[in-house]
């Protein structure tokens, strides 16, 4: 199973990111193999509806599980219809969210905030 | 002769100057074009002759025709398209209405329909037309809405006063494209100073005859004014801040209605206009 | 780091002014002006040290190549926001600021004459010194991307989360896009009243577009003896509404004065100083206990 994980580094010990939409990577850790890949975000410099974009190529990398601190109204409806469970990150490293998320010990992301629309 | 009043920076007293003008001229036309926030017809009080809703093309798919071929989510700029589960999503309030995806849709599975994002009252106070835009809240752009606004006049209208929104940007442009004079408002304030000059790039980026307003002028040091004679800008009236003006103001009268005495200070800056001051 | 945002509806009711305050008086170490179209905050907290500049990119803007272009005008006909036009010799001309950069015309182009160019919208700055970090914009006139652009002034101070306890954002006038994006993620919004008819009308409006982020939101009266009557109206509304009301500012020249030389209201002694330091305290209360 996928796990799709927002980060602005390429490493695994460093925090999730704050954002969604704007990370520089997402990190797809296959938790059967224990592979990471770190998949550039395109949508961190689009003009608007950068949620938008990331969501698809976080459906299109067939992720099952995304782990995020936060995520935006228009983002979550297009993760919750393609079935994808939504868990909220900890304010810790990728590892620990990761061995979180395996230990069952990682919250449902219930708080969804209405959309950034970065432009006119 | 269409005169759009802009300042850059909000509560200078702009919708004052314009609804004032309009209402010390004879038989004039007012456009409240400040969609977001429009207060003209807060002092005008009209009776509405005509509400009409504006209305932008948002794209829906037939999910019949569709077979999937992304053309449409790689070809907005917008990012308001998804695809997931075989469906396509469109994000309404980011759409900008281009049609570019029912172009590009190898089998013709887009279509558009009409989407409400705001309305515009016509109606009259005394001789006064006076025709408000207003944006719905959480829309984005009220650009449709200005340009509406902006047909609705007719050559034969002999004043028209375009209260503008406040600032620069594009929507500020729009509503000063087919002025013939900006008359530019300006407070006694550094922060209306900094404003002032980009909306003094603005007009002069357009080419249009203008002059400035000065209000809420006291005895007090007026960086406005200083910042206008420098940059050798026409003054045509500094109206003064006073107890007076303040509260007729801030009870929603127009103040050439109810204190005549204030008159001649707005005919005088219609003469001021009209003789071709600004050129 | 938890955010407080401030906003009014109207312009000129003292937004500005009132998040200068605050700033000083919380000595706060990180904080933004998101009123990217007019900021004003750096004029009254006036930064020392060298900023950290860099250009914003707004949408791509399209451009025709005269060389190429058949004159077929396709482009003219498709295009939804009257962008193109053809000038008096004859050629055809994007007019940028109308441009919304959503590449039809591009597309539609038998000739290939038409490509979407990048375009400087704005500059964004950064300020650094040891103890606070400051975050501001300046759109270029005319543009039309600000909602981005303020979306990046408040994504500058991110890097400095851990170090910043509340930042203090400044916002911009209206309920359009702007405002929106300034909303999105903050933690409470104070909205700064002014009591006039369109005062209150405005203020309607933009707790109107805030609650439905369903932000928590307090509300400040600036200058309240101008207007005791409408005053009264604006405190009607927030009991009505359940809305916190933090405090009444009275009108004070001394604040103008302030301002004018580049100072904040708490910088010099004057009455409307002490109701902003109370408005504050309560301010600060109700943050830390949401």
């Amino acid at each position: 199973m996928k796990i799709a994980i927002p980060v602005d580094d390429s490493t695994l010990n460093k925090e999730v990111s704050m954002s969604f939409g704007r990370a520089s990577y997402f990190l797809i850790y296959n938790l059967e193999t224990n592979e990471s890949e770190f998949v550039l975000n395109n949508a961190a410099n689009s003009q608007g509806g950068a949620g938008i974009k990331a969501a698809q190529q976080i459906v299109d990398l067939g992720a099952k599980v995304l782990i995020t601190p936060r995520l935006g109204e228009n983002a979550a409806e297009i993760i919750l219809k393609a079935g994808i469970n939504i868990k909220k990150a900890l304010a810790s490293s990728v590892e620990n969210n990761i061995r979180s998320f395996a230990n069952n010990e990682l919250n449902d992301l219930i708080d969804i905030h209405a959309g950034f629309h970065g432009h006119h | 002769m269409k005169i759009a009043v802009l300042s850059g920076k909000g509560g200078t007293g702009k919708t004052f100057v314009a609804v004032n003008l309009a209402a010390a001229s004879f038989q004039s036309t007012y456009l409240d074009c400040d969609v977001e926030e429009p207060n003209g017809h807060l002092f005008f009080k009209p009776s509405i002759d005509n509400s009409e809703e504006v209305r932008v093309k948002i794209p829906f798919v037939i999910p019949s025709l569709c077979n999937g071929s992304r053309k449409c989510v790689e070809f907005c700029r917008y990012n308001a398209l998804a695809y997931v589960q075989e469906k396509l999503i469109v994000f309404e309030d980011i759409c900008h209405s281009c049609g570019g995806c029912v172009l590009v849709c190898p089998n013709d599975a887009i279509k558009e329909k009409d989407k409400g994002i705001g309305m515009i009252q016509d109606g009259k106070s005394d001789d006064v037309r006076v025709i408000s835009g207003f944006l719905n809240p959480g829309k984005a752009s009220g650009i449709p809405i200005i340009k509406r606004i902006l047909q609705k006049t007719k050559p034969e209208d002999k004043r028209v006063f375009i209260d503008c929104p406040p600032g620069s940007s594009c929507i500020v442009m729009e509503s000063i494209k087919n002025a013939d004079f900006c008359l530019i408002v300006a407070e006694p304030t550094i922060f209306g100073v900094h404003n002032l000059a980009m909306v003094h790039e603005l007009v002069s980026v357009f080419k249009k005859p203008f002059a400035v307003v000065l209000n809420k002028c006291s005895n007090e040091e007026n960086p406005a004014k200083t910042y206008c004679l420098e940059q050798k800008i026409d003054i045509i009236a500094e109206i003064p801040y006073n107890e007076e003006i303040g509260t007729v103001c801030s009870n929603g009268f127009i103040l050439v209605r109810k204190l005549p005495k204030y008159r001649s200070m707005f005919e005088n800056i219609l003469v001021t206009i009209e003789k071709g001051v600004g050129k | 780091m938890k955010r407080l945002l401030i906003l009014s509806g109207k312009g000129g009711t003292g937004k500005t002014t009132i998040a200068g305050a605050f700033v000083r008086l919380m000595k706060a170490k990180g904080y933004a002006d998101c009123d990217v179209d007019a900021p004003n905050l750096h004029l009254i907290l006036r930064p020392k040290t060298t900023v950290n500049a860099k250009p914003y990119f707004g949408l791509a803007k399209a451009s025709i190549n005269f060389s190429k272009c058949m004159k077929c005008d396709l482009c003219r006909k498709h295009c939804r926001y009257d962008a193109i036009s053809i000038n008096s010799s004859g050629n055809y001309l994007v007019d940028p600021f109308a441009c919304e950069g959503c590449g039809v015309c591009c597309y539609i182009c038998p000739a290939e004459a038409i490509s979407l160019e990048e375009s400087i919208d704005g500059k964004l700055e950064l300020f650094k010194d040891k103890t606070s970090v400051f975050s501001t914009a300046q759109l270029k006139m005319g543009s039309g991307t600000s909602g981005m652009l303020v979306s990046e002034v408040k994504k500058q101070l991110q890097p400095f989360e851990q170090d910043i306890d509340i930042a203090i954002i400044d916002g911009s006038p209206g309920i359009g896009c702007p405002v929106i994006a300034s909303i999105s993620g903050v933690d409470m919004v104070l909205i700064v009243a002014e009591p006039s008819l369109s005062g209150l009308n405005d203020m309607k409006r933009i707790i109107s577009t805030a609650q439905k982020f369903f932000t928590p939101i307090g509300v400040v009266i600036n200058r309240h003896d101008v207007n005791p009557t409408i005053s009264k109206m604006i405190e009607k509304y927030c009991r009505e509404q359940n809305l916190p009301l933090l405090g009444k500012i009275p009108f004070d020249r001394q604040v103008n004065r302030a301002v004018n030389a580049g100072q904040t209201i708490v910088d010099v002694d004057c009455p409307a100083k002490n109701e902003v330091i109370k408005v504050f305290k309560a301010t600060i209360e109700l943050f830390n206990s949401l």
